[in-house]
């Protein structure tokens, strides 16, 4: 604080609550509106505090779906959902951190070629590769599976870099005192460099945990199996039916349900995720 | 790059590389020249054959009055949505900064929107602006205003865009604090000794020094508004009504998996990967430059 002046610190209290406001509303008329039975959710004004239904709608949406959208249960898509995040997210860390050591610890021909090979792939979002990349994983009969979910999303310019910047700061006297006592390659990076990058791994995880839970274009083009829909891609098919017949207490508890991993994922490692946010990205 | 310290070769780094390189190959580098080979081929109606027709998908694209529609309108609105972001983003970071008590429990409050999924955040608005039952279209009805998004193409784009800055200032948010608070304390308290007030501080010092973060920020939030928001576009609109809110990208799916036109919409796949390419060199240069304090 450099000076007191209560006025603008006033002032600044009420932004910021205005902001909180504006974020948090719509989370709040959610969570609202999966508290109440359909037929409160057809009248008009909708509410605005809580009823007593939550339970009722969370057991419904969780075993047997929202009818109208084919009553998948959530239950199943939010497991689905849980297994394709997480298998993106470890498959990212493991190939980069192997990648990135490869690249910053050995010499080799061809090093800086796949170096470049590698940063081309943050170049190209699989929006824009969409239809070819389709194409790849029919031919290797993936449709329909958690692999075809998640490999092709598996390759990450971002975290092999981030590991590269990790590695390159650690010195290298850790790799001439492990060679004197003895340590191969494989040693050092399990026993030196795995324990040295532990924070990193671990706010990288947050990053891509969420992305991975949030994917919805490429699971909505590559399944047609109700067994391997995630709920992200559920709570579109849900607003579609809501045309016809509107059960939003039921499409908002799914809603809420398809928030609440990502969202504690992130507040439980606020910290770690700040910093590996804000340092990464860059 | 290399270290000083290093192993000699030997097959291991092959084996290391190999899961990466080989997923990039198959299910990068592959598609992406498939997707340029396709944009100069033409498919026959029955799709039986192909025939190599050089820069006529290009062609077709740039006099297709849709598609340069399309273009304006994703310019617009990736604009409306940085800016946007960026200036809420910034104002609260700027408060924040000023505030002593309550940081943690407004940093908390603030950030989650970065978890949500986009079409989660089109499903949370488009429910609140509902025309029949939505919350804040019943407000504006009772003011007078006859809220609909389903017929209306301002109002559609409206809402898409208030969803897609909604989701995003959590982010920049984040990368503003840290940005603001790497600033050294002397250099405020110096130009507080000198009797500038906030507001002063604020443009002739936080501001100049955090252009970095904001060029940074800048890139991220039109690459942002040009390809996550598909899943809010596909959530509330769906284009319509009338195209009002076919941005790029949705217009890449939609011309390949509704209307099967492969051609073209490998042809625009190709625009889309130049725009990225070129985003990124410039994200990459604008990170290589530090601000000397």
């Amino acid at each position: 604080m450099i000076e007191n002046r209560p006025f603008t610190t006033l002032f600044a209290h009420v932004m910021l609550i205005c902001g909180v406001a504006l974020v948090a509303f719509p989370i709040w008329v959610t969570f609202v509106a999966a508290t109440h039975d359909a037929v409160r959710m057809t009248q008009v004004p909708l509410p605005l505090l809580p009823g007593d239904q939550f339970l009722v709608n969370m057991k419904a949406v969780l075993f047997d779906g929202v009818q109208s959208a084919g009553g998948i249960p959530v239950g199943l898509m939010l497991f689905n959902s849980l297994i394709v995040a997480m298998m993106i997210s470890i498959g990212k860390i493991a190939i980069s951190l192997i990648s990135a050591f490869a690249i910053v610890y050995f010499r080799f021909p061809f090093r800086m070629g796949f170096f470049w090979m590698i940063f081309i792939t943050l170049m190209l979002p699989v929006e824009v590769r969409i239809f070819p990349t389709f194409k790849v994983v029919a031919d290797l009969q993936m449709l329909n599976s958690y692999m075809g979910m998640s490999l092709p999303l598996i390759a990450s310019a971002t975290a092999t870099f981030m590991f590269r910047q990790v590695f390159l700061t650690i010195p290298d006297e850790m790799l001439e005192a492990a060679r004197v006592d003895g340590a191969g390659p494989m040693r050092f990076f399990w026993d030196i460099l795995i324990p040295m990058s532990r924070t990193n791994i671990a706010a990288l995880f947050v990053i891509l945990f969420i992305y991975g839970w949030n994917q919805y274009l490429w699971p909505l083009l590559i399944t047609t199996d109700a067994e391997y829909f995630t709920v992200v891609m559920g709570i579109k098919q849900m607003l579609e039916s809501a045309e016809l017949s509107p059960e939003w207490n039921l499409i908002m508890m799914t809603t809420l349900l398809a928030m609440v991993p990502p969202i504690f994922v992130v507040l439980s490692m606020q910290k770690m995720f700040v910093q590996g946010l804000t340092e990464t990205d860059k | 790059m290399l270290k000083r310290v290093h192993f000699g070769p030997s097959i291991l780094p092959y084996l290391l590389v190999a899961p990466q390189i080989i997923i990039t190959i198959v299910f990068f580098i592959w598609p992406a020249s498939q997707a340029l080979y396709q944009s100069f081929l033409l498919e026959d109606a029955f799709g039986l054959g192909s025939e190599f027709v050089k820069f006529e998908n290009f062609q077709a694209l740039f006099d297709d009055k849709y598609y340069l529609g399309a273009f304006k309108r994703t310019a617009f609105f990736s604009f409306v949505v940085a800016f946007s972001a960026m200036s809420i983003a910034l104002a609260l970071a700027a408060m924040i900064d000023r505030i002593s008590r309550g940081v943690y429990t407004y940093r908390t409050l603030l950030i989650w929107p970065y978890a949500v999924a986009p079409v989660v955040a089109g499903a949370l608005w488009v429910f609140m602006f509902d025309p029949t039952l939505g919350i804040f279209a019943y407000a504006l009805n009772t003011v007078g205003y006859d809220w609909n998004h389903k017929l209306n193409g301002g109002e559609a784009m409206g809402l898409v865009i208030v969803a897609a800055v909604w989701k995003q200032i959590a982010y920049n948010f984040l990368f503003f604090v840290a940005a603001i608070h790497s600033i050294p304390k002397s250099l405020i308290e110096a130009a507080a000794i000198d009797g500038a007030g906030p507001f002063k501080r604020f443009w002739s010092i936080i501001f100049p020094l955090i252009t970095p973060t904001t060029f940074f920020l800048l890139v991220v939030n039109i690459v942002y508004a040009f390809f996550d928001t598909f899943g809010i576009v596909h959530a509330i609109t769906q284009g319509g009504p009338a195209k009002a809110t076919e941005i790029l990208v949705y217009k890449v799916w939609y011309d390949g998996s509704v209307a099967l036109d492969l051609g073209g919409s490998a042809a625009q796949s190709v625009i889309l990967m130049g725009i990225v390419i070129v985003m990124t060199v410039i994200q990459f240069r604008y990170i290589e430059r530090k601000v000397e304090y």
